[in-house]
């Protein structure tokens, strides 16, 4: 079908989504991601039976704390789909790099420009001393 | 075991916010049984707090350790390499760890990352139950194995009260009465007349209300 998906999303194969752990969600905004999905089968169609609806559990737990830690839980998300729905597979990388376009940067990213970079008024201080 | 739930993040963040070096300390024995303080909940707070400090652009560190069990001095010890280059430590082991941990290290601010809740064991997973208050003098003989003190509402030793309805009782509609439950298995044990014996008014100074507790087994005190 030769479909297109936005270019910055990149692709972790999992042999499940319940192999996604929270940990792995916690960890890609701690080394800077902008925003997490996980897509997995069908609700009921899972081969392992209930590895979707852990990875649904898993994003719902992930979305508590980034929201009470100031990252924003909207940044991750979970989808579910066919293997053969791939139009469904491009639109929802569009729909959540459109959401991660509009939420902006992951926080964490600004705050520590922010910091590494020295606030004017301290730039002239100094240039004064 | 003894079963704790996770005190919410904002507490925690609250007490640590102006520290920069943190250490998570979980425990391997009832916290990691219960999914609440063993190293894999030690890596989600650890992970939740770095975020946290990263998101306010401030550099601080949180480091991540898992003792074998808090509740004993020689684990407790053997952190020290661990614990010592830190400024403050969150326990999510239970109240007991937290204490052997802040009483290890006197010099260490150690805090709570748990509020640990009773003694009990789990239905299934994700949900655990209360089985026992620590007594000191157990009655589970003469009630068919299931406890009243823990089981019962108002610790009633003659029961059931006027509360208990089909089974149920007064304070929730999901509570099982426990002496509905001593009861009903009185009767599978072919015991029911066991019923009419009135237990005695309990000693409750070998519980809580006697004072803190000390337990010495002589044969192995030095």
């Amino acid at each position: 079908m030769r479909l297109n998906y936005p270019v910055h999303v990149r692709i972790i194969r999992v042999p499940c989504t319940g192999k996604v752990d929270i940990l792995h969600i916690l960890r890609a905004f701690e080394k800077g991601a902008d925003g997490v999905y996980l897509v997995g089968c069908m609700e009921g169609s899972c081969f392992y039976e209930q590895g979707n609806f852990k990875a649904r559990k898993r994003v719902e737990h992930a979305q508590r704390l980034l929201e009470q830690v100031g990252t924003g839980g909207e940044r991750v998300q979970m989808y579910n789909l066919t293997s053969g729905e791939a139009p469904k597979f491009a639109q929802y990388a569009r729909e959540m790099s459109e959401r991660i376009m509009a939420l902006g940067p992951n926080p964490a990213k600004l705050a520590g420009a922010a910091s590494a970079a020295p606030a004017k008024g301290q730039a002239a201080e100094r240039g004064a001393a | 075991m003894i079963v704790a739930n996770g005190k919410p993040l904002e507490e925690i963040i609250e007490v640590v916010k102006d520290h920069r070096k943190i250490l998570v300390a979980g425990c391997n024995e009832c916290v990691t049984v219960c999914e609440v303080g063993g190293s894999k909940e030690v890596g989600i707070l650890a992970s939740a707090l770095r975020l946290h400090f990263l998101n306010q652009g401030i550099d601080a560190q949180v480091g991540e350790t898992t003792l074998q069990r808090q509740c004993d001095r020689e684990y407790v010890v053997g952190a020290r390499e661990e614990v010592e280059p830190h400024d403050i430590v969150v326990s999510i082991a239970c109240g007991v760890g937290c204490q052997f941990m802040a009483e290890e290290y006197d010099t260490m601010p150690v805090v709570p990352g748990v509020n640990t809740s009773f003694m009990g064991g789990a239905l299934e997973r994700g949900i655990w139950s209360e089985r026992c208050q620590g007594c000191g003098a157990c009655v589970l003989a003469t009630t068919a194995g299931i406890c009243p003190v823990s089981r019962c509402a108002k610790r009633v030793l003659n029961g059931p009260c006027g509360g208990s309805t089909k089974g149920k009782c007064e304070i929730s509609k999901d509570l099982d009465c426990a002496w509905q439950l001593i009861v009903d298995r009185l009767k599978s044990l072919g015991r029911l007349e066991d019923y009419e014996t009135l237990a005695p008014i309990k000693d409750w100074t070998t519980d809580r209300a006697g004072g803190p507790r000390t337990r010495v087994k002589e044969e192995v005190a030095s």
